[in-house]
């Protein structure tokens, strides 16, 4: 998993705004909706990014499964890009849409709070 | 970092009189912490700071704002004369407002302010800046839920300012008992600068204290401070000494005859004239003589009135004969009118340093200096005054200032005890005396000059002040009508002496006439009596001498010659 993550970043760290590599992929039996647009914005491949992209790619493939995507923004290579969420704590997940606009911040290990954070729990 | 062990290095901020209390400016390279209450200026001295780096001294800046946006803040500073906009456009300031809302943050589980990191350093690097304002980072304890993290986070924060080498400004919010709400002084050791806005009796002063500065001698007191359209400015009050020249050149007072009674040729330039006296008495025409005569060689004239307007000054100058309108339009006149309580007395002086530095008056005028003590109490008043007083001579300004005697009181004693400061003082007084009040002037000390010890009757006419002498004699001194009817009676009365003198002399004279003509007489007299016995003597020696003739015919003839004289001297016996 951790593998998949780092390419994961790499990838979208060298062009993140344009290409949107997605982690999208089809919903199983789930409700179709909206689409999940999440920015995991993190500083270079700290062990804390690390933990928070497998944290959230397990979340999402739980809970939103083929409806979510994940932008993973490396503020090291590109820190205008701070500015645009004001970004302050890394890492930190933003919930682009379905609006509003969430922020959650921290490794993402407490897995209730995330879900609280996405408003994921409301809906379950 | 290693070069400030040896040698503190300074930046200079640029903000008037800041730079003078810390001795050169903030420590360059390390964060400073300006701490105070709500709406006391931190943001604005920082800002200010910013600005004046960016433009004065070429260091860019970064301005990260957690409580206004960009676009606030450029409104916010504008009105203080800073064209936000035009520095950002020209990359010498950038703003970057960091908008954090607790609401919208969920927080699940490690986490490290490198976001916040990573921003300052892309804001930093992208014009180069040397200065760097935090404005106000508390904003992060009530944004971020873990204060932990935050403390730990706000430590490295503060390592990683000083490591790039920029000088910052971390600004916070006054707390209970602390310096700032969440003891921020903790992380900010080098130098701490707080502000306060206090209220005394209704009337407000913001005062600059510098707490701490690691490693530079600073001032300790607390200065006050001003912000207005031009921005920032401490006025280092205590720290003026009183090393100012003193110069033999003089300045007319507008009034030859006072001109005269001060040693001919007016006051010192550079000295303080205290003109005291009681309601009426001619304290501002005095003053606006000084100004009129000033102006008129095309020295610039500072009046600062606390009871009128300029307006009511200038009208009432005319009614003296004084025409001060002309002057204002030239620009070598102006007013600076404001109530005294409208503000502390420490904003005062400060305004009146700002007033003499930009506008750089020859003389100026306070009138009246006494409006002040409603403002604080008597040692504060006197204090300020004293620095008042030593910021205009230092800076060799012929000050005049007016104090109002109250009815009752000693009048030599003016109600802030401001006369020891003084190098000349006028007073002026009342003189009430047979249903009538005149003015009288003295010369009460003038130093390093001769000055008249007389008492000189004041008149104000249309044409101006004049002074004329007092009527002095006869055990009493009187002036007004009442000199006048002195005068008269007086010169009636030596008319009369002079006629009595006149009729002494007449009779002398006559007497001296007859005494003359006596004497004549008796001389007349005298001469006709030595005429006729002088006549008789004479015709006695013819007859004696005919008659030795003729007995020396009949010796000669008798041949005797001898016994001729013998006959002749018994002849003389007879």
């Amino acid at each position: 998993m951790s593998a998949a993550a780092k390419t994961e970043k790499k990838t979208s760290s060298k062009s993140p705004a344009k290409n949107r590599k997605a982690l999208s992929k089809p919903a199983k039996g789930e409700p179709a909706g909206e689409i999940w647009e999440l920015k995991l914005y993190v500083a270079g491949q700290t062990p804390k990014s690390v933990t928070a992209f497998n944290n959230l790619k397990n979340l999402c493939e739980e809970h939103l499964k083929g409806i979510y995507k994940i932008e993973v923004i490396d503020l090291l290579k590109n820190p205008q890009l701070a500015k645009g969420d004001q970004i302050l704590a890394l890492p930190t997940l933003v919930r682009k849409l379905p609006v509003p606009i969430r922020k959650i911040i921290g490794d993402l290990s407490n897995t209730e709070r995330v879900l609280v954070g996405l408003d994921l729990r409301v809906g379950k | 970092m290693q070069k400030m062990m040896s040698a503190l290095k300074k930046c200079a901020t640029g903000i008037q009189g800041l730079d003078e209390i810390t001795q050169g400016g903030l420590p360059k390279g390390r964060p400073t912490l300006v701490c105070g209450s709500a709406g006391c200026g931190k943001t604005l001295l920082a800002m200010e700071f910013l600005v004046r780096g960016a433009v004065q001294f070429n260091e860019p800046g970064v301005f990260m704002a957690f409580e206004e946006n960009a676009e606030e803040l450029t409104k916010n500073v504008a009105s203080l004369g800073f064209d936000l906009e035009d520095l950002s456009k020209k990359k010498k300031i950038v703003v970057d407002y960091v908008y954090i809302e607790r609401s919208e943050i969920e927080e699940t589980g490690e986490y490290d302010l490198e976001g916040l990191f990573i921003r300052l350093d892309h804001a930093i690097k992208s014009v180069g800046a040397k200065r760097v304002v935090i404005d106000t980072i508390e904003a992060l304890f009530s944004g971020l839920p873990n204060p932990n993290v935050l403390r730990a986070e706000l430590r490295r924060l503060f390592r990683w300012l000083k490591a790039q080498g920029v000088t910052a400004i971390i600004t916070g919010e006054k707390g209970e008992g602390t310096l700032t709400r969440h003891g921020l002084e903790e992380y900010v050791a080098d130098c701490v600068i707080m502000l306060d806005h206090r209220v005394t009796e209704q009337i407000s002063t913001r005062r600059l204290r510098i707490v701490k500065y690691r490693g530079s001698v600073h001032g300790t007191n607390e200065y006050p401070f001003l912000i207005d359209e031009t921005g920032f400015s401490v006025l280092p009050i205590t720290s003026v000494g009183l090393n100012h020249k003193a110069t033999d050149e003089r300045v007319p007072t507008g009034i030859p005859r006072l001109d005269a009674m001060l040693d001919g040729k007016g006051y010192y330039r550079g000295s303080s004239i205290l003109v005291s006296g009681t309601a009426g008495t001619g304290k501002t025409s005095l003053a606006m003589h000084l100004v009129n005569k000033a102006c008129s060689r095309g020295e610039r004239c500072l009046y600062m009135a606390s009871e009128e307007s300029a307006h009511q000054i200038i009208r009432n100058a005319k009614s003296i004969g004084l025409d001060l309108a002309p002057w204002v339009k030239k620009g070598l006149l102006h007013f600076h009118v404001a109530r005294p309580t409208y503000s502390g007395l420490e904003m005062h002086l400060v305004t009146i340093n700002k007033l003499i530095r930009e506008f750089r008056p020859n003389i100026a005028v306070i009138d009246p200096i006494t409006g002040m003590t409603n403002i604080g109490s008597v040692d504060e008043v006197k204090a300020m005054l004293m620095r008042m007083i030593d910021i205009l001579k230092s800076s060799y300004i012929t000050t005049l200032c007016t104090s109002l005697t109250h009815g009752g009181q000693n009048l030599e004693q003016t109600v802030v005890a401001v006369t020891s400061l003084m190098d000349t003082w006028l007073l002026l007084r009342d003189i009430e005396y047979n249903g009538e009040r005149t003015r009288g002037l003295y010369v009460l000390k003038s130093r390093g000059m001769a000055h008249s010890n007389q008492i000189r009757e004041f008149l104000i006419t249309a044409k101006g002040i004049d002074l004329t002498d007092v009527y002095v004699g006869q055990g009493m001194v009187l002036t007004g009508s009442a000199r006048r009817v002195q005068e008269m009676k007086e010169k009636a009365e030596s008319v009369v002496r002079r006629e009595e003198l006149e009729r002494v002399k007449r009779e002398l004279e006559r007497k001296r006439l007859i005494m003359e003509a006596k004497i004549n007489e008796v001389r007349a007299e005298y001469e006709s009596a030595e005429e006729a016995l002088l006549a008789s003597v004479k015709e006695q020696e013819l007859k004696e001498n005919a008659l030795a003739a003729d007995r020396g015919v009949i010796a000669g003839m008798r041949k005797a010659d001898a016994s001729s004289k013998k006959k002749g001297r018994i002849y003389k016996q007879k």
